[in-house]
């Protein structure tokens, strides 16, 4: 299992780009951090998701 | 306004000096609030995304305007740096509003903290605008960890209580060399008027606007108040007397005579 936003997601071995694509979050629109660095929208493909991993995918909303 | 009296923050030059917040009202408003505000710049805050959102703030700013992506959430620099960096990677340019708070009631920044942050980010390219607790040792580090500007508070966050920090304002705009830009706290366009008129270089407001009953209409009258305490004070202010009067015309004599 690994951690997507806290919750807790069967991902293990797939990718970045897989695991937005299968949670539905468009790509242009998110900023992804796994295990507290910054994955690059270049390496969302090449990057596989360890077992016990945490990501989070991020966007922008209104603030002051 | 003259056309060549620009704000100049990490030399990006801004016609306007009104940066609009984004936060606590309809994305539906945002295009009239940021036309009626005349803002060539509007923060945003970073969230964990929502697969259920299908509308994205960026599609309701304007082409043109720049965003100023801001760290709230963040009670510690570390925290701060990785929200910049994520904001970064969002793709909307390099500019960052650094907001650290560790204290949940008055929501008041923590100057140590986002005198750290900014050290790292300015390093990293950043143009680094933190906000701040008006206090000119801070703001000082501030200058010499690589700020683009310092962004004082006039009173608490989302209060609307206006200037409560005047005269510590009106320090950091005696004493530094960067655009002094009122933020937090500004509920009126009359407080707005007169942190321009005191030498401000810009005024943030957010909460004034989105809980006004017209938000465009507001957005418009910020506007023009932040214009006329701009002019104000190129002009230079007229003097007050401590005590006495001064008649505004030649007393005339011939009654008496």
């Amino acid at each position: 299992m690994i951690k997507v936003n806290g919750e807790q997601y069967a991902f293990d071995g797939k990718t970045v780009a897989e695991l937005l694509d299968e949670l539905g979050y468009k790509r242009e629109r998110v900023a992804v951090e796994l295990d507290l660095d910054i994955v690059p929208k270049s390496e969302y493909d090449t990057t596989i998701l360890a077992e016990g991993c945490s990501v989070e995918v991020v966007s922008f909303v209104g603030g002051g | 306004m003259e056309n060549d009296d620009k704000l100049i923050i990490g030399g990006h030059e801004f016609g306007s000096r009104f940066i609009l917040g984004s936060g606590k009202y309809s994305l539906s408003l945002i295009k009239a609030a940021v036309e009626n505000a005349g803002a060539e710049l509007i923060t945003l805050a970073v969230r964990r995304a929502n697969t259920k959102d299908n509308e994205s703030i960026l599609d309701h700013i304007p082409k043109g305007v720049t965003l100023l992506p801001n760290t709230s959430g963040a009670r510690n620099a570390e925290e701060a740096v990785r929200i910049a960096r994520l904001a970064r990677e969002l793709g909307c340019g390099d500019f960052v509003k650094i907001e650290i708070m560790r204290d949940t009631k008055y929501l008041l920044p923590d100057n140590a903290e986002t005198i750290k942050a900014t050290e790292i980010l300015a390093k990293e390219g950043f143009v680094v605008m933190p906000y701040m607790y008006p206090d000119l040792n801070t703001a000082r580090d501030l200058v010499n960890a690589g700020a683009a500007s310092v962004m004082p508070l006039a009173s608490p966050i989302g209060s609307n209580k206006g200037l409560a920090t005047r005269d510590f304002i009106q320090i950091l705009i005696d004493e530094i060399d960067l655009p002094i830009i009122v933020d937090a706290g500004i509920g009126r366009p009359s407080q707005a008027c007169e942190a321009m008129e005191m030498g401000a270089a810009a005024v943030m407001s957010n909460t004034a606007l989105a809980t006004a009953g017209d938000l465009p209409m507001m957005a418009d009258a910020f506007r023009k108040a932040i214009e006329a305490g701009r002019q104000a004070y190129l002009s230079g202010l007229g003097r007050v007397l401590v005590r006495g009067a001064s008649p505004s015309d030649t007393l005339t004599g011939f009654l008496r005579d």
